[in-house]
């Protein structure tokens, strides 16, 4: 069953600069897909459509079943409900704790605070990080607060995790930590969706590879490696 | 309301609370700005409604003197009694005999004294008066050409001419007065807002990651709309205190009168208690629109 599928999609910013052209593409549940590409390739585009950063000019984009292209400003919220989304940046609060950086996924939908208790210190002991959860995330290292944008992406549960480059910011060490975190997530059936720029990474989990270019889908292996788009 | 939608509202209060102390900073400008352009915007409600009083004051005082016919009857005096009372926009009305009139006019001078008592009661040439004041002051001409036209009335006498002046000079001043007050509210307005805006902006990653983790765009705006009004009410604290100590301070100090007995102050209850509110309700106001005007720009994707 495709949980994501892309049909013609086609975007063109506003300035007139055109990212994707007609792009198809099908991702079934459970999958574990990097999107890897040169700078300016439409990589970052192509995922931001996916949880509703940006718009298709045309073209339709399901989503678990939601019709992401024709969605509504102020229906955003119930697609980013049934996905998590971790960045590059983190993209934490500072001035909130850990625990309160994760639980905040689960307050906006009114979650009772006894639940919301026992699921943050779930996952938090699942990416590691239960003895911080008192921490603000300028006391942790990069790894560890990516580890804590991760918990609260995945923290209500979602059939889709997107990552917009989760390792570019850390060292080896940490980035392969992170991927570990990433693929037991992945092992739990959840769909994982990461665009990078790391060989490394993408050479040694031997996952789908789709190779952008140019905004067109130029590649796209099962079990790819960096190497064979000579990079 | 159900019990979701209950934790929901309550945990947007407690976080709007949690706004206003963690960018305390940022929360001080804007409640700066609020204190400022209020205690501006409540001395001039203070001045503008003083000066319209005053007006008022004076408006209420002008008198239409109704001069009776000599040979009038006991019959028809009350028969125009009752067409004065019927009479729109008739506020109150007073009868002077002509006995009650040559007595206070003896009363006052004794030339008049020493004429009038050498006069018989059916020689004396002072009339029966009604004296007639109306509710609305801009009516007072037709309604004195109204009474003018009733039978056995001789003349009616309101200062025409003088009258009409004063009205028109004081419609301008309470048009002017109200004018500025409205505009320093809408300038106020705009400050405060401005000021909001910036303090919201300065969170634009709090409501994108808001947004991300699936908050709906009311559940974004409502603690940020909260806080407006902490803001709002934080800011007219001071401007309150000021206006109900200032104002009770300075009636006093000028007795409830300013250079003459002439011009009256307001009194300061209920007026100052009043003022208060109305300071409260635009701070409020104002601290919710701003809030809300600067979250929406970060809605629209």
């Amino acid at each position: 069953m495709s949980l994501i599928e892309l049909k013609h999609v086609k975007k063109t910013y506003k300035n007139g600069v055109t990212a994707i052209y007609d792009l198809n593409l099908e991702i079934k549940k459970g999958e574990f897909v990097f999107v890897i590409g040169p700078t300016g390739c439409g990589k970052s585009t192509l995922i931001k459509m996916l949880y509703r950063e940006e718009k298709p000019t045309s073209g339709s984009i399901m989503v678990g079943g939601i019709n992401v292209a024709k969605l509504k400003n102020r229906k955003v919220y119930i697609l980013r409900r049934k996905l998590g989304v971790v960045f590059q940046d983190f993209k934490l609060l500072y001035k909130s704790t850990v625990y309160e950086n994760v639980a905040f996924a689960l307050e906006i939908f009114g979650t009772p605070k006894d639940e919301i208790h026992s699921k943050v210190l779930k996952v938090l002991d699942l990416v590691g990080l239960k003895h911080k959860a008192k921490n603000y995330p300028t006391q942790l290292s990069g790894g560890e607060q990516q580890r804590v944008a991760i918990a609260r992406a995945i923290v209500n549960g979602p059939k889709l995790v997107i990552c917009d480059e989760p390792t570019g910011n850390l060292d080896e060490g940490t980035s392969m930590e992170i991927m570990q975190v990433l693929e037991a997530i992945n092992k739990l059936g959840t769909t994982i969706i990461m665009v990078t720029h790391d060989t490394d990474i993408v050479n040694r989990m031997k996952k789908r590879v789709i190779l952008l270019d140019s905004g067109r889908i130029v590649k796209d292996y099962a079990e790819g490696t960096y190497e064979h788009e000579g990079a | 309301m159900n019990m979701k939608g209950l934790r929901i509202f309550f945990r947007n209060i407690r976080d709007s609370f949690k706004g206003v102390f963690r960018n305390f900073s940022l929360s001080l400008a804007s409640i700066s700005c609020i204190t400022i352009t209020l205690l501006v915007v409540a001395i001039s409600i203070v001045l503008s409604e003083n000066v319209n009083n005053f007006a008022t004051l004076i408006e209420k005082d002008v008198t239409i003197v109704t001069f009776l016919d000599l040979d009038i009857t006991e019959e028809e005096k009350a028969s125009l009694e009752q067409e004065i009372r019927a009479l729109n926009g008739v506020e109150s009305y007073e009868f002077e005999s002509k006995n009650e009139i040559s007595q206070s006019m003896m009363e006052e001078s004794d030339t008049f004294k020493t004429i009038l008592e050498g006069l018989e009661d059916s020689e004396s040439p002072i009339q029966d008066t009604f004296l007639v004041k109306v509710s609305n002051i801009e009516e007072i001409g037709d309604i004195a050409k109204k009474i003018e036209k009733m039978d056995n009335v001789s003349t009616v006498k309101y200062g025409q001419g003088m009258v009409e002046q004063l009205i028109t000079v004081f419609e301008t001043v309470k048009k002017i007065s109200i004018g500025v007050v409205v505009a320093l509210i809408l300038v106020t307005a705009f400050l405060i807002s401005n000021t909001i805006k910036i303090t919201i902006d300065s969170r634009k990653r709090e409501i994108e990651i808001m947004r991300l983790v699936g908050a709906s765009n009311i559940n974004i705006k409502i603690p940020f709309i909260f806080e407006g009004l902490f803001l709002g009410a934080l800011g007219s604290i001071i401007p309150i205190i000021v206006t109900i100590y200032g104002y009770n301070a300075l009636y006093a100090n000028f007795n409830g009168q300013l250079f003459s007995p002439f011009i009256k102050l307001i009194e300061p209850q209920p007026f100052s208690l009043f003022v208060s509110l109305l300071l409260l309700v635009i701070g409020i106001l104002v601290g919710m629109f701003g809030s809300w005007r600067a979250v929406r720009k970060h809605l629209k994707i």
